[in-house]
């Protein structure tokens, strides 16, 4: 069904006429379906979860253990003990990095990430790097902002033994074919992570046909609260692994001297976890499925490519990465020549228009770029048409406001 | 709230048209100021002469507030003696966190329309690059770089 974008609206209670919010890529605004879940949680099942041997407790656990339920049908996975639930992607990674790597990477092996990774994607890796006494190799995007099969067929050399890419860039848009990257990799060997932050809140993500060994993503990006994320490994993978964090609720049994963990996923989920998250992520993953991941992808397409239109057409602004929309999956990050990405994004705030001014926690992708920080549109399918204007107005309106003639 | 009068005439000519934005011929003190978070990165260099600042100025990149908060803080001290210019420093930095008399705001010219930064608390750190920059020179830091991130 066609996306009735007048009733989407009124669903978010921060989305209206007054402001256009375009830092989609940062964080979404959560229906009030997503904001309920949370009150009703605590309204109605409100317990510490897993243990207890009440009623309360059960609901509670079952609010929780839905949501892994959720997540493992959204995104494909065979089993629900295959999705972790994290603080984060951020967490996802380190969990991975700090687990499976630092326990079966070492010298003379190589981690393989792309030029063009969040610092959440990168600070783990550099620090399991000099932990293990193994090399950090980057795979650059080409000059359209893209990183082809062959190009990344030719990064994954023999001592390449863990990938850990993204599916969409964060500052370019760039789609990576991460089901051909994990070929490539399985076929040397190699386990693959993959960065969905930025693709599951906007495409269909499927695991079990992307076959990688993990895949990270946060809630907060696909309109669920902030708080709650997901980690997706592979089952004989996961229960391979040594936990992450110690504690509660991650064992089977403890003496003074040890411990036995408990099986996947809860051996990865210590201490009280976030249920009214995981209720608030079950709720936004209903409502995404409700209107249709492949709707939603349409949609901002469609207004993506207004934007990227528009916005190219206004003298001084220089878009970044490919020039053809299709490839910028709602993200249009740009310069302005003469003008700091900072001063845009506060004038901008001035004609209401909400965009991210900075390095995106992507230093090296600005460096490989040439640029020293930037400014960024994101785009949701809950946007219109009338707010990709008013932000084109805005950023044509910049140069004068900053004292250029033209 | 934000508005758009705020980027005046004065402040965008000392942004796009820097007076002091220039390469110094044997200074006698540089010092790197930086804003890791933002990217603001100014090179600071004075000449001194029996404690009179006879000459300054600056390179880098950054918003128009730190550059051209920069280049009015140069307009300011260049021929003022070193402990007049720190004092004006001092007015400035209590200018943008708290509140200064007019007496004072006067004695900064054109850089008192800065003041209004203070409502800004994410821009107040590219205001004062420059300024901490220079009281750090005087304070003796001869390498590395002053940063405002921490102030």
């Amino acid at each position: 069904m066609p996306i009735d974008i007048d009733l989407i609206r009124k669903d978010f209670p921060l989305i209206n006429d007054e402001v256009a919010y375009l830092d989609n890529a940062a964080t979404t605004q959560k229906p009030e379906c997503v904001i309920n879940a949370i009150s009703d949680y605590y309204r109605t099942s409100n317990a510490n979860p897993m243990r207890g041997l009440y009623k309360l407790s059960v609901a509670a656990t079952d609010a929780y253990e839905n949501a892994r339920t959720k997540v493992a049908s959204f995104i494909n996975a065979k089993y629900p003990s295959e999705i972790v639930f994290t603080r984060n992607a951020t967490e996802s990674i380190n969990l991975v990095a700090e687990t499976y790597a630092m326990a079966n990477l070492g010298e003379g092996d190589s981690i393989l990430i792309s030029i063009a990774e969040h610092h959440s994607n990168l600070l783990p890796w550099q620090r399991v790097a000099a932990a293990k006494g193994c090399k950090l190799k980057y795979i650059d995007t080409d000059e359209s902002g893209k990183i082809t099969v062959e190009a990344f067929k030719a990064a994954v050399t023999a001592d390449v033994k863990f990938v850990a890419i993204n599916q969409i860039s964060n500052v370019l848009g760039t789609l990576n074919p991460v089901r051909e990257f994990s070929k490539i990799a399985h076929d040397n060997g190699a386990k693959i992570l993959v960065d969905a932050s930025q693709s599951v809140p906007h495409i269909k993500v499927d695991v079990t046909d992307i076959d990688c060994d993990f895949l990270v993503f946060s809630g907060h990006k696909i309109y669920a609260p902030m708080g709650i994320g997901a980690l997706y490994g592979k089952k004989e993978l996961l229960e391979s692994m040594p936990p992450f964090l110690r504690g509660g609720e991650m064992i089977d049994y403890v003496t003074r001297d040890s411990a036995t963990f408990t099986e996947v996923p809860h051996k990865f989920e210590a201490g009280t976890v976030n249920v009214e998250g995981a209720a608030g992520l079950t709720a936004a993953l209903d409502y995404v499925s409700a209107i249709g991941i492949d709707e939603i992808a349409k949609r901002e397409e469609y207004l993506t490519k207004i934007a990227f239109e528009k916005l190219s057409n206004v003298p001084h602004v220089k878009i970044l990465g490919s020039s053809d929309y299709v490839d910028h999956h709602g993200i249009l990050t740009f310069v302005i020549e003469g003008v700091h990405p900072h001063d845009i994004a506060y004038i901008m705030d001035a004609d209401d228009v909400c965009v991210r001014a900075g390095h995106h926690c992507a230093q090296p992708l600005m460096k490989h770029l040439g640029v020293m920080s930037t400014t960024r549109a994101s785009i949701s399918f809950y946007n219109t048409e009338d707010e990709i204007d008013r932000f084109v107005r805005s950023v044509a309106g910049i140069r004068s406001k900053m004292g250029y003639a033209e | 709230m934000p508005n758009n009068t705020f980027y005046n005439e004065i402040l965008t000519e000392h942004n796009i048209r820097p007076f002091h934005k220039k390469k110094l011929e044997n200074p006698d003190f540089t010092l790197e100021g930086v804003n890791p978070s933002c990217g603001d990165d100014i090179i600071l260099a004075l000449k001194v002469d029996d404690d009179v600042i006879t000459d300054g100025a600056f390179e880098g990149d950054g918003c128009a507030i730190s550059q051209a908060s920069c280049d009015m803080m140069l307009d300011l001290i260049i021929g003022r003696p070193k402990a007049e210019a720190l004092e004006l420093a001092d007015i400035f930095l209590r200018m943008i966190k708290s509140k200064i008399t007019d007496e004072e705001k006067d004695r900064l010219e054109e850089a008192g329309i800065l003041e209004d930064i203070s409502h800004m608390p994410a821009r107040v750190k590219c205001a004062v690059l420059g300024w901490h920059t220079m009281e750090e020179i005087f304070k003796g830091a001869t390498e590395g770089s002053a940063t405002t991130e921490d102030m």
